[in-house]
């Protein structure tokens, strides 16, 4: 079993977000910068598989600045395999981006290749399907089961008012969301062992693509709300502006 | 002139809520420069399209296939791409669905894609959109050249009563290969909400105590008949108190109800960013200090064990009548 796992690194969640000068992009000033949070369900998924089938090869794939070694050595001290840097600047055109992970996983022998289901800075959520579309493999999105037998891939994805439910033949691509598993830490052994894993640059171009960022600005403030009162004493009268004043009820 | 393809989602033979609001979108890139919007129906043949017209669609291609019982996403690419040069903009809904179909589309054709999408406006050669990023905590405006594939977020623009022809017309699918075979759907729970669908989604967080107290949450979603649907933090998704699909925040579902209702939820930045778009948000907490109190409308400080079955007496009593 031979996983790639494509990997993006994003702000911490937490991070409270300033309009950089320019007006298109963050201020990065003091934001902690983590492995896309959606990304560590593609990495578990991916060492918890080859851990099940006793041989294989984990591979993380990353485009972008030189930033991002520092998120692929995190997901090698989680007990990935093997990084690669895809080094260049990555296009406000996700397709372009689908292009440049497309172009170095196509011939790479992989079974599977994961993503998580969007990252949690640009919410772009098209990069693993394109890939998909662009190596004509079997894909599904946001995928909260994943079960490997007999070459076959069985999931489940959520849809409104339901669980989806497919199967296809591997090779296969698929984009990981919350509920597929419970990622594991780095431990301290795994962070000492990441520093002897394979690490390779491969330089890229990324074309510039058909998309541009006209401006980032925070949205509006929303105006200032008021305590209606304390305890079920306020129930009254906080019904008598729900129907009456915002007229939701 | 940019003439729009509106591609609807058909479920169990009947099309999905949000194709109106769609179509809306469509007729509003198609008007700036005297398009027409077509709208597409995959399914395997029994769909009824008459509200199509109404709700501003042109024409309606019906593409029927004995694979499109269940989404077939590959059946569905191939029959777009089959129309997709008469086209300047492809539309689907941001739904699960649509946000799977979206970027296959965009790569099967060559256009750049943009999801979630609460604005579009065409310009000259360009299109214009605005959609949330960070989890709502920031806006980004993006111009798109060429052909272009939008996925706009349910909700962005209401249904119109535009008065258009409809005129239904088939068309065939070309061959594909089917190469994802979904094989059903599981209804989690019968009737239940999704709550990035509902009108009204009323949120439970740490300060319910134990999961068992959710049962407060469901009798006032109940409350309200069939409109409203249960959501949860992240702190109590992450205990399991919830299941995933109720998370509402930046690692869940972003909603925009007309009503949100947080229960015991102290407000953290990533919870807002998943809510903070609602029409009306209604904060019940102990803690007079909470940051939820901040982006509230209106709040009640109190034990929600005694503030929210009042609530829910109350909603029950303005239903009745």
């Amino acid at each position: 079993m031979k996983i790639a796992v494509c990997l993006r690194r994003t702000p911490d969640t937490t991070a409270k977000i300033v309009i950089a000068a320019g007006g298109t992009s963050i201020d990065e000033t003091g934001v902690k910068f983590v492995p896309n949070p959606y990304d560590e369900y593609a990495i578990e998924a991916a060492i918890a598989l080859k851990e099940k089938a006793g041989a294989g090869e984990t591979v993380v794939v990353a485009l972008g600045a030189d930033s991002v070694q520092e998120t692929l050595r995190t997901a090698l001290a989680m007990g990935i395999d093997r990084a690669v840097h895809l080094q260049g600047n990555a296009s406000a055109d996700g397709l372009e981006n689908a292009r440049a992970l497309a172009d170095h996983v196509r011939g790479g022998g992989y079974d599977l290749v994961l993503f998580g289901k969007l990252a949690v800075d640009d919410y772009g959520q098209q990069t693993g399907a394109m890939v998909a579309e662009l190596l004509e493999l079997p894909c599904a999105t946001a995928i909260t089961m994943l079960e490997i037998a007999d070459g076959r891939a069985t999931v489940e994805r959520e849809v409104e008012g339901g669980v989806e439910q497919a199967t296809c033949a591997l090779p296969a691509v698929f984009t990981c969301d919350k509920g597929l598993n419970n990622p594991r830490l780095p431990s301290l052994k795994g962070i000492m062992a990441a520093k002897k894993k394979p690490f390779d640059i491969a330089p890229v171009t990324v074309a510039a693509g058909a998309v541009t960022v006209a401006s980032l600005v925070l949205p509006p403030e929303r105006a200032a709300g008021r305590i209606v009162g304390e305890g079920a004493a306020a129930v009254p009268a906080l019904m008598q502006l729900l129907v009456s004043d915002a007229k939701v009820i | 002139m940019a003439n729009v393809l509106a591609v609807l989602e058909v479920r169990n033979g009947a099309l999905r809520k949000g194709s109106a609001e769609l179509l809306a979108a469509a007729r509003r890139l198609a008007d700036a420069s005297g398009g027409t919007v077509d709208a597409l129906v995959c399914s395997t043949g029994a769909v009824n399209t008459d509200p199509l017209g109404a709700a501003g669609a042109d024409r309606v291609l019906s593409a029927s296939h004995a694979d499109f019982a269940n989404y077939c996403p590959d059946g569905i690419v191939a029959t777009v791409a089959s129309v997709s040069a008469q086209y300047r903009a492809i539309v689907v809904s941001a739904s699960a669905t649509g946000k799977d179909l979206a970027p296959r589309i965009a790569a099967r054709i060559n256009a750049p894609c943009a999801m979630d999408v609460t604005s579009v406006d065409l310009s000259g050669d360009t299109i214009r959109v605005v959609r949330p990023v960070y989890a709502g905590k920031a806006l980004q405006t993006v111009d798109l050249r060429g052909s272009t594939v939008i996925a706009v977020r349910p909700g962005a623009y209401a249904g119109l009563g535009a008065g258009k022809a409809g005129a239904n017309i088939s068309i065939t699918v070309p061959p594909f290969t089917k190469r994802l075979d979904v094989t059903g759907i599981r209804t989690a729970n019968t009737g239940s909400l999704d709550v990035a669908e509902a009108r009204v989604v009323i949120s439970g967080g740490r300060g319910l105590g134990d999961p068992k107290h959710f049962v407060l949450l469901e009798e006032l979603a109940a409350a309200f008949g069939g409109e409203a649907a249960v959501g949860a933090s992240r702190a109590v998704v992450d205990a399991g108190w919830a299941e995933h699909g109720a998370q509402v925040g930046q690692t869940g579902k972003t909603v925009a109800p007309e009503l949100y209702i947080a229960v015991g939820i102290s407000g953290a930045i990533q919870h807002l960013a998943g809510m903070r778009t609602a029409k009306v948000i209604v904060a019940i907490n102990r803690d007079k200090d909470a940051p939820i109190f901040k982006v509230a409308d209106y709040g009640i400080v109190g034990d929600l064990f005694e503030v929210v079955p009042a609530l829910t007496a109350a909603v029950k009593q303005v239903k009745a009548h």
